[in-house]
């Protein structure tokens, strides 16, 4: 096939249109949400003083960090899906979870407490939490990279890692509302590491799924 | 150079709002400088520049399938260079050369700078005899036997949407055996 007839055919096929990469983003979420609650409520569940947790700032804090982790997420990997874009004018983003959390950590420091630091740290829940958060995250990835597969990503292997990035701060917010470890050292520590794990399989999963 | 990149955002503009034959001048317009650049890229590599329309039809295909990714409100130059740039080096990795490919080359390309094909192409040609049949006739058809969609559709009694649907896949499933080569 010449040139000239490949420009022909591509020609031939300008009425096709794709979805955009948001809406694909979001019905693939969507489509693999339903997984990641199975594993929620088959091996976890809410915990049982989840009406009383609610009145505790710091309970209501940890989702306010994991969903600003999602959606700063969300936004960077639609970002990143453009042939031309880099993280250097949307990465900053990223760092708006990791600034509440620093907010979240003095004003805990500031109060009174009853535990030490450590036990706050330490916790009871950091191996179930170190294992949830990654388990429910994989079908959200797996999710999310099938969604992204529409965009063009310069860097496969980075937007895979925003992608783990957002698929871990969604399955964190339900986990969540299970540990009944409050304090931020806590969730800086070990929703971290788990975060962590997550966004390092998107990145090796990515640098294949969305090479284009 | 302004005025040629200021033409291009225009013609895709059209072509995005359904205007088929704006999209194929800017296919036309564009190929002669993703030719010129391919053929720099490959000759700084040390490589025989005869391998360049390979890369050219790897460009445009990628330029076809990833069209919505492009904002219509951005200039299309920067957009088109940056695939271009990534499937230049994507085919100089494949043949084990590890270059810098600036964005420069492609933004360089003087106007009167039109390099006719050399060799003729064969990847994306071996590729199309691999596709599922009824994949592989419709673009057949259409491609190297230039009938039309309406045409394509009463030679193998299928519906024109039908056509359009296998010329699509076709040339997504084209693409993808491409990249996974």
């Amino acid at each position: 096939m010449d040139t000239d007839q490949l420009i022909r055919t591509l020609a031939a096929d300008n009425a096709y249109r794709a979805r955009p990469i948001g809406l694909a983003l979001m019905l693939a979420l969507l489509a693999a949400a339903p997984v990641s609650l199975l594993i929620f409520f088959a091996e976890l569940g809410v915990r049982p003083d989840v009406m009383t947790a609610m009145h505790n700032p710091f309970f209501d804090l940890k989702f306010a960090v994991t969903l600003a982790l999602a959606a700063s997420a969300i936004a960077v990997s639609l970002h990143l899906s453009r042939p031309e874009a880099s993280l250097r004018s949307f990465g900053w983003w990223l760092l708006i979870p990791a600034g509440i959390l620093v907010a979240a950590i003095s004003g805990e420091m500031m109060m009174p407490q009853r535990t030490p630091m450590m036990t706050r740290l330490i916790g009871k829940n950091s191996m179930a939490c170190m294992t949830a958060i990654p388990a429910m995250s994989l079908p959200l990835l797996v999710g999310a990279l099938y969604g992204l597969r529409q965009g063009a990503p310069a860097r496969p292997a980075v937007a895979g890692a925003v992608a783990g990035l957002l698929s871990a701060g969604l399955a964190a917010t339900v986990y969540a509302s299970h540990c009944t470890d409050d304090s931020p050292l806590f969730v800086a520590t070990w929703y971290t590491l788990a975060t962590a794990i997550v966004a390092s399989v998107g990145a090796l999963m990515g640098k294949r799924a969305l090479r284009y | 150079m302004r005025e040629r990149e200021d033409e291009w955002t225009d013609l895709m503009r059209s072509a995005i709002s359904g205007d088929d034959a704006a999209y194929h001048r800017l296919l036309k317009a564009i190929t002669p400088v993703l030719r010129a650049a391919a053929r720099r890229g490959l000759a700084r590599a040390g490589q025989p520049v005869d391998q360049s329309e390979d890369i050219v039809q790897d460009i445009l295909l990628a330029v076809h399938l990833k069209r919505q990714t492009w904002d219509t409100n951005a200039p299309f130059a920067p957009w088109l260079f940056a695939i271009a740039r990534n499937k230049l080096i994507d085919a100089l990795r494949r043949r084990g050369k590890r270059i810098f490919v600036n964005i420069d080359d492609f933004a360089e390309t003087l106007p009167g700078e039109t390099p006719e094909p050399t060799a003729s192409p064969g990847e994306v040609t071996a590729q199309l005899q691999a596709l599922p049949p009824r994949q592989r006739d419709v673009l057949q058809s259409i491609a190297v036997d230039s009938t039309s969609i309406k045409d394509t559709a009463a030679k193998f009694s299928m519906t024109e949407g039908a056509v359009r649907v296998a010329l699509h896949r076709g040339l997504a499933s084209l693409t993808e055996k491409l990249r996974d080569r």
